[in-house]
């Protein structure tokens, strides 16, 4: 199990900097979320992988760790703030410079 | 009577003098004087006791576990800095006053003295090492201030910048000189710092850290090769010259030595740099100054010899040294004030600073001549005057450490040689200025200056006097508290009597005076081989300017090379340079890949999710030039990754991850409106192989990081949270109980952001104008129908259901998976889905589109939540909770961690309400113009 979550880990993370790497500000964008992703499951997994074992006191006999997933839960709606954020830029660009490349003109 | 209370005094008139200054240029030196004054009445209750052998220490306790305390201390070598700084700042005040001229802004330049000179009183009284450099770089800063005051003159500009180059790069090592200080005696109190000294001394690091602390001292106090600094910053106004070369800035430096002295001296190393630094400047400031034609220029370099003789006697080490260097301090104090008072006097009623052109001045201001000439022999060290008297002590000290040294009769000849040169520079202050014929083309025909701008001058040369022929009765008690609180003990017996018989020290002061005439005599051949031979090669200006031009053309050299203003580039430098980093630590670590923590079996059914996972991420990558169709294969990524959460037993997550997914999804959706809809390939092959392999690997590199980590045992420190959620927190879920109780402090600064980055997207919003789409990518046009009726009555009809939903989830988070992050998401969804089916007229009407207010109220209340424990004498976001029985509905549990949540919950709603919302709204406006259809409502 722990093998397959690595790989999913590295799957997006290697979509993520593909994406990341392209001209066009929403390609980047996508990119961007799907690394928000790999780093949150990546944060997830520092608490070790446990099943059936939530954090919430008296569901079960052990519990996981409760630390990862607290700074997890808020990365995840903050990331959600940073998309937001990111797209609006990439508004912004489009509508002062004329164009939805990165570097705000186009490739010659 | 409290120390602190002396420093605040001084900077907050530092703002008023700034404001009092907008009613009349003279306000502000008033001002500025009767804080002064008030500083002063404040110290003075605590000298008697300080003169009782008593050490004042008062401490607030701020960051105690780092050692990061707010303390002030006063002993007798704080207390005769404080009353230089105060005592010599007064008289400056009242000098500036008539220094000034109508053109320059009087509170300015009083506002920045204060600041100033609060800055130094902190340095003088901090106990804490740590608060001590803060008022350190502190006196850098407003130094640079003072030193630029007139901005207009381009000499002004470059002296304050390299005054704030040198001073400031010393700060900098300063700061890590003192953090290795605070390390090594286990505290960054002086206190604790003083006793210490021999398991300093004996400690690995103390070399590297007093090498750290020494640069700080040196390049503040000028030493040599540090010294260049000082000449040039003579661009300043003459009043901040006299104070900064007097009692301050750089007096700084030689404090610290002092300071520390007991710490950190009585080794070969302290001897050796200290005094080779020492003896250097001694020498170098003594020759230089008697070339200098500039009046102050000839003060300048004076002051930095003057500031070595200090350093060197430090250097020596024995307790009756360091007891002549504080009498040399006081006294250099003293005259060189008066001294460039005096020449700024000269410079203002005759229009020139140029000893070529000054001559005969006796005939015109007699008055002055007269103190200046007094102040100059205290400087050369002639008998009856205070300068004499530690300069004697100097010459016996040099003389008899020399004799335990081999080739030790270098050390008291150097001396000497240093003697002779000041009494030359001294001789040809007086000689040139006031004698030596008459004055050439001078712009103003000098006389007199107002009786009031003399004053300091004349209580200053008094005390020359005073001191000079009644040491015993005027300074001895003052120098024996402060050398006790150079020492840290009672220093041993001295005598200040004038005439002790004729011994090596008054032979040496006899030469030097005689030497001094003579080299005086011969000046005419020695400027000219000074100007032919020793100025062209010797600028230290010129290596300064030169290092610096090259440090600032490699920065740009370097940012040229890294900033393109390519995104793309900087991006695939940054992936490749991350890259890099981690496989080279990997590899320099050593350690195996994997550990030897027991797995979790494989299932089926996490197999198949996974591949999904992976296949969408794939055609994402694939389909990323289709983009409506990529956004609802990442949609698909998404929820494969919060049933992960659900897996591996994080509800909460999936919670969150699942209800931002859909926020994200509608993000994405309003904003590839205005987007264009596909493009073509257009990146080169070479760049997208590049681009692939840096992707691939970064992929490897982040799967092999995961499963060094999940293969690998841990202990958590979460046990602390597991076994105090319920006691402690009054909830039993975990998540939710960290998020606004443990970590409270972290969720605010969270929130906080959130709601920044709300408001900086609506900031973004204004005057945004993007023209939307008449057609669809298959060519079919823009639909002008309205909302589907099916559609919006279930909206309207799930609205109250979901909204239920949120208070549930609200309302268990603190137990069971919930709380406020994930049902502000929720109301979210469903208040975004009335715009989506029903509209935005019909919504608006209904549910405004400005969420500011509820922004604002979400981080209010979290904020006062936590101060409300305040009230309580509880630290900052202390929760508490009760459990309540009500009839009828059992008993049930009230959280004050409950109205965090709501604070939390506002702000989440309200945030991404905003986002979307107005994002929303500019579908309609791209429209409207172009169209000019007004029946689609």
């Amino acid at each position: 199990m722990e093998i397959l979550l690595s790989v999913v880990i590295g799957a997006l993370t290697a979509g993520g900097v593909y994406l990341a790497l392209r001209g066009r500000t929403f390609a980047v964008v996508l990119g961007l979320t799907l690394l928000s992703y790999a780093v949150n499951l990546f944060l997830f997994a520092m608490g070790r992988l446990t099943i059936g074992e939530p954090p919430v006191i008296g569901s079960s006999e052990s519990y996981t760790d409760p630390l990862p997933q607290a700074l997890v839960l808020t990365a995840i709606v903050i990331g959600f703030a940073m998309t937001a954020f990111v797209i609006m830029l990439a508004l912004k660009a489009r509508s002062v410079l004329g164009s939805d490349h990165v570097d705000g003109r186009d490739e010659s | 009577m409290n120390l602190m209370s002396i420093i605040i005094t001084v900077f907050a008139g530092s703002l008023l003098t700034a404001w009092v200054s907008r009613f009349g240029r003279l306000q502000a030196a008033w001002v500025a004087g009767l804080i002064t004054l008030a500083a002063l009445a404040q110290l003075l209750p605590m000298v008697p006791s300080v003169f009782a052998g008593n050490t004042h220490i008062e401490h607030w306790a701020w960051f105690p576990s780092v050692g990061l305390d707010l303390s002030f201390r006063l002993d007798g070598l704080a207390m005769l800095f404080a009353l230089l700084i105060l005592g010599i700042g007064l008289l400056i005040v009242l000098y500036a006053r008539y220094y000034l001229s109508a053109r320059d802004c009087m509170g300015r330049f009083y506002s920045y003295l204060l600041m100033f000179m609060g800055a130094m009183l902190g340095i003088a009284l901090s106990e804490n090492v740590i608060q001590l450099l803060i008022f350190w770089e502190l006196t850098s800063l407003t130094s640079f201030l003072l030193i630029s005051y007139w901005q207009d003159r381009e000499e002004a500009r470059q002296g304050a910048r390299m005054a704030l180059a040198i001073t400031g790069a010393g700060g900098l090592a300063l700061l890590g000189g003192l953090i290795m200080l605070g390390q090594i005696a286990g505290s960054y109190e002086l206190s604790v710092i003083l006793n210490s000294g021999d398991q300093i001394r004996a400690h690995p690091l103390y070399v590297p850290m007093l090498v750290l602390v020494l640069l700080g001292a040196f390049t503040k106090s000028a030493q040599f090769p540090f010294h260049f600094w000082l000449p040039n910053a003579m661009a300043a106004p003459t009043p901040v010259s006299a104070y900064l070369h007097s009692a301050t800035m750089v007096k700084a430096g030689v404090f610290l030595l002092a300071r520390l002295f007991p710490a950190l001296s009585g080794t070969p190393e302290w001897s050796y740099l200290v005094g080779g630094a020492g003896l250097m400047t001694l020498l170098v400031g003594a020759v230089f100054a008697l070339f200098k034609h500039d009046l102050k220029g000839l003060l300048a370099y004076s002051t930095i010899s003057h500031l070595g003789l200090i350093t060197l006697l430090f250097a020596i080490g024995t307790p009756l040294a360091a007891v002549a260097g504080v009498f040399h301090i006081i006294n250099h104090a003293i005259f060189k004030a008066s001294l460039f008072m005096a020449a700024g006097i000269i410079d203002h009623e005759a229009g020139s600073r140029d000893m070529r052109k000054l001559n005969g001045l006796w005939k015109y201001m007699p008055h002055t001549a007269m103190l200046a000439m007094v102040a100059s022999a205290a400087m050369a060290g002639v008998p009856l005057l205070n300068g004499f008297l530690s300069k004697e002590m100097f010459f016996a000290e040099a003389a008899s450490a020399g004799s335990h040294l081999k080739l030790g009769w270098l050390l008291p000849a150097a001396v000497t040689i240093a003697g002779i040169f000041a009494v030359a520079y001294s001789v040809r202050f007086i000689h040139d200025v006031f004698y030596n014929g008459e004055p050439i083309d001078l712009p103003k025909t000098p006389h007199e200056p107002p009786r009031w701008m003399k004053l300091p001058v004349e209580l200053l040369v008094a005390l020359c006097l005073l001191v000079g022929i009644l040491p015993q009765a005027t300074v001895q008690p003052l120098l024996e508290i402060a050398s006790a609180g150079v020492l840290q003990t009672t220093p041993p017996d001295f005598d200040l009597a004038i005439w002790h018989g004729v011994n090596i020290a008054l032979i040496m002061s006899v030469v030097a005076l005689v030497g001094g005439g003579l080299v005086y005599a011969m000046r005419l051949p020695l400027f000219r081989l000074h100007d032919e031979h020793l100025a062209p090669r010797l600028q230290a200006k010129a290596v300064f300017d030169h290092i610096m031009s090259a440090l600032f053309r490699f920065a740009s050299a370097l940012t040229r090379a890294l900033d393109t203003g390519s995104l793309q580039r900087m991006l695939v430098l940054f992936f490749a340079g991350a890259l890099v980093l981690g496989v080279g630590g990997f590899l320099m670590g050593g350690g195996p890949l994997s550990g030897n923590r027991a797995m979790l079996p494989l299932d089926p059914l996490s197999l198949m999710a996974a591949l999904i996972l992976i296949f969408g991420t794939l055609a994402v990558v694939m389909s990323h030039r289709q983009r409506f169709t990529a956004l609802i294969l990442i949609g698909v990524v998404g929820l494969v990754v919060s049933l992960i959460f659900v897996k591996f037993s994080g509800p909460d997550l999936a919670l969150t991850q699942l209800s931002v997914e859909v926020v994200t999804i509608v993000l994405l959706l309003l904003a590839l409106y205005f987007l264009p809809q596909s493009h073509s390939a257009e990146s080169p092959r070479w760049r997208r192989a590049r681009d692939l392999v840096v992707a691939l690997l970064a992929g490897t590199g982040a799967a092999l990081l995961s499963w060094a980590v999940l293969s690998r045992p841990f202990t958590s420190i979460s046990d602390y949270f597991l076994a105090n959620s319920v006691p402690g927190g009054g909830g039993s879920n975990v998540v939710n109980v960290i998020l606004v109780d443990f970590r409270g402090f972290d969720t605010l600064g969270e929130i906080t952001v959130l709601a920044l980055a709300a408001l900086g997207i609506f900031a973004m919003l204004e005057r945004i104008y993007l023209p939307g789409p008449d057609a669809d990518a298959q060519g079919r046009p823009w639909n002008w129908d309205k909302h589907p009726a099916v559609m919006a009555s279930f909206a309207r009809l799930l609205l109250p259901l979901a909204l239920m939903v949120s208070v549930f989830i609200f309302l268990r988070g603190h137990n069971l998976p919930g709380g406020g992050f994930i049902a502000g998401l929720v109301t979210a969804v469903a208040l975004i889905m009335q715009y989506l089916a029903n509209g935005e007229e019909w919504t608006q009407d209904r549910l405004p589109a400005n969420t500011h207010p509820m922004l604002a109220m979400g981080l209010l209340i979290a904020t006062l939540t936590g101060l409300g424990s305040w009230l309580f004498g509880y630290p900052f976001l202390t929760s508490s909770f009760g459990h309540f029985h009500l009839p009828f509905i059992g008993e049930f549990e009230l959280a004050t961690a409950m109205a965090f949540d709501l604070g939390v919950y506002l702000v989440v709603v309200g945030s991404v309400l905003l986002i979307l919302i107005y994002l929303g709204l500019m579908h309609g406006a791209s429209h409207r113009p172009a169209s000019g259809k007004e029946d689609y409502r």
